[in-house]
């Protein structure tokens, strides 16, 4: 038999309706390549037994004809997202040997569809990160490596455990959550597919949260179209999420191949920035000129509030953070360090158990919001957010289907190359995918390339509220015109 | 708005001062669940019983609205008078404490669901004062902190945690502790009439945190204290006193009022200082994205308007003009829902006067003293009009009537039968009650003589014939015929 790793999500459904192999079989085979690439660190937690168990009863099920979209499809799930029984840590040491009682929205949603369990996938602390070194059960490493070196190779962030395990087969799919990238920046560092869909697609309900406003849930799988096939399952409202929004979940696969022709694809000027690197510019161009033969008409476009998008977002983010954080406090649940008094216990509950880039967010996040800055930051960076989210507006008014933007300013770097002496070089990671979730829009990341080094690159493409499809669409055709990446053979076992 | 008058100034060693007071009331909702979660916000559960997965905000979990909270904040500012805001925004207000597991309250700070309104306060039957509301809002309750189940630690329960309370804001518009209390009385009621809250204060269903300052009549205003989480009327009155006292103390001493926080303990009789102004919270309010604006239109409002009962300022009025009650009962009979619902089933097709007369006297005086409230009542609105019936036909004399109230009250049973049984009825038979007269004439002819000589002597002669008769008789009849035999 082939190895079962090897197949898309799709390949794998049709070959498990098929009867070609059973979903014990696709399962253990995913078991396995999960425990031999520890060195990777993609999971945090691995739950063999209950993914095995799941497999079993897909299997009763599809011998009946039986079973949902996703039927005995073994996924990853980001440990953010709450999982009844299996300990939920956002990668935190303040929620260690955390269990919870309750299942997300999301992942009820994929286990109603049958799919299998794996394991519990690393992330950036509280999803705050662009490479995946913040968790503290240490940094994910990518699957990737640069030409002639063996320097580990960060997959991005926060949904590096997610990235990494697609892009190396430690999954056939994985669920991520996006806050201002992290889906996407990982997907463009792994040469997956990764997308947040629109604002309100899919429920919050059970996934710690990050940044109420802007944390969105989506997939990262291997192809265009396994993406489609996850968010299909894992979108819908939810009565007990207000901000999720009540409009039928289309059948995205439809939409693969689906013809381009006529899209008008916006091209923002904003987006080239001054010192872009030619490797990314030239992707870029080559993105266009791809969509072009596929029939789609592009034109150049303003979206002037650009430049203002990071340091807004760097404001927004924070101060809800700042604010959604606040329960995790040794009262209840979770890590408690006892102090002489209850501020005691706060203060070294929370020095202890939140990582350093957390605590920085929390700080900023504290401060935009006290009385006497409120204005000058908070409130400010809300006006900048409309003016964001008007740009878009007008964009799609005038007649624009989906903006092509890069995904990334650079391939992905090395472990404890970025960051360390200023923070603010890491935040530049976020430049091209920060202004969709502070405008609540879709975005599509697809892959698109290599850059001279070897390692992925990819394209970004962004679309009218509730549109996913026409994403589905471009982001097919791009798959289709780009040369096959393809992953060097496995070196963590 | 409100004139100084002098009674209600406190007189201090360099003259009168006025005391300035505003009230926040904290009035719990009357709902079946939570402001934001399904939890049952029923009193004294087991600790911890009432709490679901938001209001022990676990990781991941989101409010929802309690549409029901809702309409009852609307129905209240309807009460009060108010402008209904068709859209208001939800807040966080930041700050770690144990009885608040979110790490922050879900109020509404800069956009709430109600805004300027009125209430019309009874300070006698013939003195009222209008206090303005400046808004109503919807938020959070939080847990309770228990320091004392054992020695080194301390105890949270969640019950409460996330239970809607509507925080009402007065303007500063009253001068004395009366008035203040006089608000929260009223105000109450308007709660208990809308079925809003149930103004229970023993349960805490209604707190208030009192702001005081004082001033020198047409000064502007001093700086002002808040004394937190009073609650009951007769503390805030007291806590008020106690606190204007204090301020006029410090000024008269050539001192300046710190605006802090403070607290009452009512059995030292004293305000404390419990943060100042430099300590204060900041809150850091923002708007919680996890919840949308709340938006409702005028036919939503118009609906819940419809459904709400007639209110007292309303039905006070109705009272005077239909029953023509006094101002004193008809304020009386409007204190609460049922007693208006009480008097009206008993006054209909009878002297609505007396029945409101009996209403009050003597069925409200029972009830105080057995401690018992009108919807307990031994003694029906039926009973009552039954008696007042018997009165009105003069088949009873008032006194007897009160007898009868008695029997009523500890035996149960028709008014009219247990007077037909046991021999109550009013004598009006001249014959007999002239039997009784003359005999006692006959048998007192030294008390005869006296009274010719001193009229008032008649008192003597009524009682010995009412005595003879046992009660029943008619005393005008009895009155009449002894002034004739007697010549006086």
């Amino acid at each position: 038999m082939t190895d079962l790793t090897r197949l898309t999500l799709a390949q794998a459904r049709d070959g498990l309706k098929a009867k070609e192999f059973t979903s014990v079989e696709l399962t253990q085979a995913h078991v396995d390549a999960v425990a031999r690439a520890k060195s990777l660190n993609a999971y945090i937690v691995e739950t063999p037994e209950k993914a095995l168990d799941m497999a079993k009863a897909s299997d009763a099920k599809l011998a009946k004809g039986e079973g949902g979209a996703l039927e005995g499809l073994p996924l990853g799930i980001k440990d953010l997202y709450c999982t009844e029984g299996v300990q939920t840590t956002a990668a935190s040491h303040i929620l260690e040997g955390f269990i919870p009682q309750y299942e997300s929205t999301v992942t009820s949603n994929l286990w109603r569809d049958g799919a299998v369990m794996l394991g519990k996938l690393n992330l950036d602390e509280f999803a705050m990160g662009s490479s995946n070194e913040t968790s503290y059960f240490g940094p994910v490493v990518s699957p990737w490596r640069r030409k002639n070196s063996d320097a580990k190779i960060v997959p991005g962030g926060s949904s590096g455990g997610s990235s990494a395990a697609v892009a190396a087969h430690l999954c056939l799919g994985a669920t991520a959550t996006d806050t201002g990238g992290s889906i996407r920046q990982p997907a463009a560092f792994t040469g997956t597919v990764g997308i947040k869909p629109t604002y309100g697609r899919c429920s919050r309900w059970g996934i710690v949260a990050f940044a109420s406003s802007l944390d969105q849930a989506g997939p990262i799988a291997r192809t265009v179209r396994d993406a489609a096939i996850m968010l299909r399952s894992m979108a819908g409202h939810d009565v007990k999420d207000t901000t999720s929004v009540d409009a039928p979940v289309p059948d995205y696969e439809q939409a693969i191949g689906a013809s381009v022709k006529g899209k008008v694809i916006g091209i923002p000027r904003e987006y080239r920035l001054d010192g872009m690197s030619p490797e990314i510019a030239a992707l870029w161009d080559q993105g266009v000129a791809w969509l072009k033969a596929a029939g789609a008409e592009i034109r150049e476009i303003s979206l002037p509030h650009t430049k203002h998008a990071l340091p807004a977002y760097y404001i927004v983010a924070p101060a809800e953070a700042s604010s959604n954080l606040a329960r995790y406090d040794g009262i209840r649940y979770g890590l408690r360090k006892t102090g002489k008094d209850i501020v005691d216990l706060y203060e070294k509950t929370r020095a202890e158990g939140f990582g350093k880039e957390v605590r920085r967010r929390i700080m900023i996040g504290t401060y935009v919001l006290s009385a006497g800055y409120y204005d000058a930051y908070y409130l400010r960076a809300q006006k900048i957010r409309t003016l964001i989210k008007r740009d878009f507006d007008l964009a799609y008014e005038s007649g624009v289907d989906a903006i092509l933007t890069p995904a990334t300013p650079s391939p992905a770097f090395a472990q404890g190359e970025k960051g360390s002496a200023d923070p603010v070089e890491m935040y530049l990671n976020d430049v091209f995918t920060v202004t969709v979730n502070m405008a609540g829009l879709p975005g599509l990341v697809v892959p698109a390339g290599l850059s001279s080094d070897g390692l992925p690159l990819g394209l970004q493409l962004i679309g009218r509220p509730f549109e996913e499809e026409t994403l589905f669409s471009l982001g097919e055709a791009i798959e289709q015109a780009a040369p096959k990446i393809v992953l060097p053979e496995p070196w963590w076992g | 708005m409100n004139t100084p008058a002098k009674h209600k100034l406190i007189a201090g060693a360099t003259g009168d001062w006025e005391v300035v007071i505003g009230l926040e009331i904290h009035a719990q909702v009357t709902s079946k669940s939570k402001l934001f979660s399904g939890a049952s916000t029923e009193f004294g559960g087991e600790p911890n019983t009432h709490v679901s997965l938001v209001d022990a905000a676990m990781p991941g979990m989101l409010p929802v609205i309690n549409e029901e909270c809702v309409k009852q904040a609307i129905r209240t500012g309807l009460a009060l008078k108010a402008k209904i805001n068709h859209r208001s925004v939800f807040d966080r207000k930041n700050y770690f404490y144990p009885d608040l597991p979110q790490g922050y309250q879900i109020s509404q700070f800069k956009h709430p669901i109600v805004g300027e309104g009125e209430v019309l306060v009874d300070l006698s039957p013939t003195e009222q004062i209008k206090v303005g509301i400046e808004r109503l809002h919807l938020e959070q309750d939080a847990g309770k902190s228990l320091h004392d189940l054992s020695a080194n630690d301390s105890h949270v329960d969640l019950n409460r945690s996330g239970v809607a309370l509507m925080e009402i804001v007065s303007k500063p518009d009253m001068r004395s502790a009366d008035e203040a209390k006089a608000y929260v009385s009223k105000l109450r009621t308007i709660l208990r009439y809308a079925g809003t809250c149930d103004g229970n204060m023993e349960q805490g269903s209604l707190r208030a945190d009192v702001n005081v300052s004082v001033r020198k009549p047409g000064d502007p205003f001093g700086t002002r204290c808040e004394i937190k989480n009073v609650n009951s009327i007769r503390f805030i009155g007291q806590a008020i006193d106690v606190e204007a006292r204090r301020q006029i103390g410090i000024l008269e001493d050539g001192g300046k009022i710190d605006q802090e926080t403070r607290l009452y303990d009512p059995t030292k009789g004293e305000t404390r200082s419990m943060r100042s102004k430099e300590e204060a919270h900041d809150y850091r309010y923002f708007p919680d994205p996890d919840l949308l604006p709340l938006e409702f239109d005028q036919p939503y409002v118009d609906a819940l308007a419809e459904g709400l009962p007639e209110l007292p300022d309303e039905k006070k009025a109705r009272f005077i003009a239909q029953y023509g009650l006094t101002p004193y009962d008809a304020g009386v009979l409007v204190l609460e829902r049922a007693f208006g619902d009480y008097f009206e089933d008993a006054a209909k097709g009878r002297d609505s006067k007396l029945v409101a007369n009996w209403v009050i006297n003597e069925l409200f005086g029972r009830l105080n003293k057995e401690g018992k409230d009108i919807e307990t009542s031994p003694v029906s609105a039926a009973q009552i009009g039954g008696i007042v019936d018997l009165i009105s036909a003069n088949t009873i004399s008032g006194k007897i009537a009160k007898d009868l109230f008695e029997i009523v009250w500890s035996e149960g049973g028709d008014p009219a039968e247990i007077v037909e049984k046991r021999g109550m009825k009013q004598v009006t038979d001249t014959g007999a009650i002239e039997a009784a007269v003359d005999e006692i004439i006959a048998k007192n002819p030294d008390k005869v003589e006296q009274a010719k000589a001193k009229p008032t002597m008649l008192g003597w002669f009524v009682g010995q014939v009412m005595k003879a008769t046992g009660g029943k008789a008619n005393p005008q009849a009895v009155n009449e015929l002894l002034k004739s035999k007697l010549g006086i």
